[in-house]
């Protein structure tokens, strides 16, 4: 009915300006240094399907030689001052933000986002990681007063493909500010601006061994995992894989923090201001393709406004532009892996077998690469599967509601507790929600806002410990 | 029938500020900036209010209307020239068979605080000396005291006196406060019969923002998904470069798309806007940006 009719020729950013090698080798002990076995896999480019580089894969003696380079760093680093450590960890913030533009393309190119949002969020956000954890550096005897915080030892950090240069940055920024050294592995679809922190770090000069970055994909995170000198574990991925790690490390000397997946609940009350509740259903679930873990999947309307939402939601989707993750104009980039593609459209099909009513935007899709077109999924119930499940896509399911009791119980009806969003105009209503919602992150009015001083992390399923903020320095300090 | 004012849309600020980030943030390439640009100029009010308006000076904006830049081929006029009523003859004169509409602004502009009656014998005053369009100003006062009859009376008394001249409601945004506000005075002026709702009058900071268009452009598809019926949409003040002219176009093609597209739905209460927009326009022609003093200042 209010079809867009200006159609926006294409505005790619270019590519000219960034450099990739055509082979990344493991960075160990400050250094490129080649896979003992000689192994290397393709990362490509989702939108195409196409190569883009070589990355070694690290095996389990590549990954032995990271820990003994950050057993030895450690003995170093620990004692320095926390000064001097802030000094690096505001190097290296500085120079991501000199080089925004060329890890912005990089990570469109590798994972498949919009370059608008790795532009806007990602590149900005792990910047400002660092900057805050830098600021932390020389304050941890305030941080905790009178505890006396030390670091742990060797830290493994393994991060997911949806946030690969992010979920660096909240990893490793809060491990080098308490003093830790660092074995991280980024994820086997995502390597690239991993290995490119990487040479930023070299560039800034940290002492050799303090971070090492190893490529590889299971079974190298496995052998981080189950390595003997490895004193903590941090993970962000799925709730099998955490399951799985958990049960690796029990009975070791090991702490552990998780954070895994989610199924969060977006509420939209008949009090809301509705026209932006649809905006932040938009973002909620089709923010980064949907590869968000605290995603607004489930989406439950109040029944007096159920229609109205829907078909302003269904409305505003056809103004969505699906393409080319490197047009600035893009709101949907691609499917990060053909992996992925296929379990979201396994979740598709298991929706329409169980009786789910589909509507997805008109849109063209592309013909290579991995696409897949905004999805709701209305009539359902909390008894359907893709209900239930993560699918880890934009794949949307709505439910109605009647009262605030009703959607309380149901949107807590989930093994996960990652985040939820209450949309309302109506204080109270907020703060009665955000008591009773069991989830980590609760956003009123809004969806999908990160902060380097927020804490950020998970209840039930979704995990535990905390990263950002002041939470986030402690689950990398132990205390005497 | 007064509309029932209770039940309307609420808005969010920040919600909307986030939205209107987005619109902005569209990369305006090529032919798409080209068209766009176009359909800007073809968009424009073309206006001059001034206590100092002379014949003369009418006069001089009337041609610039119908010749924006005579040595660029293939570009459209503006929409109208936008003057007050006692310039309004003058401007007819001038502007005689070019199609270009004449504006005049009424109703005791720009404050409307004046009775009703001197208001209808001023739009009186403008529709027969030949004004196809009028653009009367709200009575803000009384909206915010709260009678809304009586400023949904005086829309409707006023409508009657245009006739065939169509009529512009200035909500004059910057002093209604809030969004809310905003929807609220959009949905008096839509069911008391304007052809158009427009944001401002040019004369009072804040004139014409993203922010309260895009809730004006939120009433108008209401009501379209409501009665099938189509209402035009004015922001002006304050839109004088291209750059923010093709932001407000990336907002309409989003929000209500194609039919709005156009001269007959659409318009920029504008005068520096123009040159920007040539400017803009000969550089993509001759890959250069020229002096602002190759362009005519009318």
């Amino acid at each position: 009915m209010f079809k867009a009719s200006w159609a926006y020729d294409e505005a790619p950013e270019s590519t000219n300006h960034i450099q990739l090698k055509n082979k990344y080798d493991l960075y160990i002990d400050g250094k490129f240094t080649k896979p003992v076995k000689g192994q290397y896999f393709d990362t490509i480019d989702p939108s195409t399907n196409e190569k883009i580089a070589s990355v070694a894969e690290a095996t389990s003696e590549d990954i032995d030689k990271a820990v003994e380079a950050a057993k030895k760093a450690f003995v170093g680093w620990s004692k320095l001052s926390g000064k001097e450590r802030g000094k690096y960890i505001f190097r290296i913030a500085r120079l991501i933000q000199e080089r925004a533009r060329e890890f912005a393309v990089i990570e469109s190119l590798d994972g498949g986002k919009p370059i608008r949002e790795s532009r806007d969020l990602d590149i900005p956000l792990a910047a400002n990681h660092f900057f805050y954890y830098a600021g932390w550096a020389d304050k941890l005897t305030y941080a905790f007063p009178n505890r006396s915080p030390k670091p742990i030892g060797v830290v493994g950090q393994i991060i997911p493909w949806n946030f690969p240069l992010l979920m660096a940055a909240w990893k490793l920024a809060p491990a080098l500010a308490t003093g830790n050294t660092i074995v991280l592995k980024p994820a086997e679809t995502t390597p690239l601006t991993a290995l490119k922190l990487a040479e930023i770090i070299q560039e800034s000069g940290l002492p050799k061994g303090v971070v090492n970055i190893v490529t590889g994909a299971g079974e190298t995170g496995a052998a981080i995992v189950n390595h003997p000198n490895i004193d903590k574990i941090a993970f962000t991925g799925s709730t099998n894989v955490g399951k799985y790690i958990q049960k690796a490390i029990a009975g070791t000397h090991k702490k552990l923090t998780l954070e895994l997946g989610g199924k969060g609940a977006n509420i939209i009350f008949d009090d809301a201001a509705i026209d932006q509740a649809v905006e932040g259903i938009i973002n909620a679930i089709f923010f980064n393709q949907g590869h968000v873990c605290c995603a607004g999947s489930r989406l439950f309307v109040q029944e007096s406004v159920a229609k109205l939402v829907i078909d302003k939601l269904k409305n505003r989707m056809e103004t969505l532009i699906v393409g080319n993750p490197l047009d600035k104009n893009t709101d949907i980039g691609a499917i990060n892996s053909k992996k992925q593609l296929q379990t979201i459209e396994n979740y598709i099909k298991i929706g329409l077998n169980e009786g789910g009513e589909i509507y997805q935007a008109d849109c063209k899709l592309p013909i290579k690469g991995n696409w897949c077109a905004p999805t709701l999924f209305l009539n359902v119930s909390q008894s359907h599967r893709i209900v239930q499940e993560e699918i880890f896509g934009p794949v949307l399911a709505i439910q109605t509601f009647r009262t605030i009791d009703e959607v309380i119980e149901k949107a807590n009806n989930t093994p996960y507790g990652l985040s939820a969003g209450v949309w309302t105009q109506n204080g109270a209503k907020i703060f009665h929600l955000t008591q009773k919602l069991k989830a980590g992150v609760v956003w009123a009015n809004t969806f999908n806002k990160f902060d380097a001083t927020s804490p950020f992390g998970g209840t039930k399923e979704s995990g535990f410990g905390r990263e950002g903020g002041l939470h986030g320095l402690k689950p990398y300090v132990k205390f005497d | 029938m007064i509309p029932n004012l209770d039940n309307l849309p609420v808005y969010d600020t920040a919600g909307v500020n986030e939205r209107i980030a987005r619109f902005c943030s569209r990369s305006i390439k090529s032919n798409s900036k080209l068209e766009g640009l176009r359909l800007a100029l073809s968009m424009v009010d073309l206006t001059t209010l001034e206590g100092k308006d002379t014949t003369g000076k009418v006069q001089q904006i009337c041609y610039k209307a119908m010749h924006p830049h005579d040595t660029l081929k293939n570009i459209p006029t503006v929409a109208a020239v936008c003057v007050y009523p006692a310039q309004v003859a003058n401007a007819v004169k001038a502007l005689k068979d070019s199609g270009i509409q004449v504006a005049s602004v009424a109703t005791a502009f720009p404050s409307g605080q004046s009775s009703l009656e001197v208001k209808l014998l001023d739009t009186k005053f403008a529709v027969d000396q030949g004004a196809n369009e009028i653009d009367m100003v709200i009575s803000r006062g009384q909206f915010l005291a709260g009678n809304y009859q009586y400023v949904f009376d005086e829309i409707v008394a006023v409508k009657k006196v245009c006739g065939q001249a169509h009529l512009k409601v200035i909500l004059e945004t910057g002093e209604l406060d809030t969004l809310d506000n905003v929807r609220k005075a959009s949905e008096l002026a839509i069911y008391a019969g304007a052809d158009f709702i427009k944001t401002s009058t040019g004369k009072i900071q804040p004139a014409a923002t993203m922010q309260v268009t895009y809730v004006m452009l939120d009433a108008i598809k209401d009501y379209y998904i409501k009665t099938g019926k189509m209402i035009g949409m004015k922001p002006a003040g304050g839109i004088s470069t291209s750059k923010i002219a093709l932001q407000y176009l990336v907002m309409l093609n989003e929000v209500l798309g194609e039919k709005w597209m156009n001269k007959n739905y659409f318009r920029f209460g504008a005068s520096s806007l123009v040159n920007d927009i040539l400017m803009q326009l000969v550089k993509a022609e001759t890959g250069i940006y020229q002096s602002s003093n190759y362009f005519s200042k009318d």
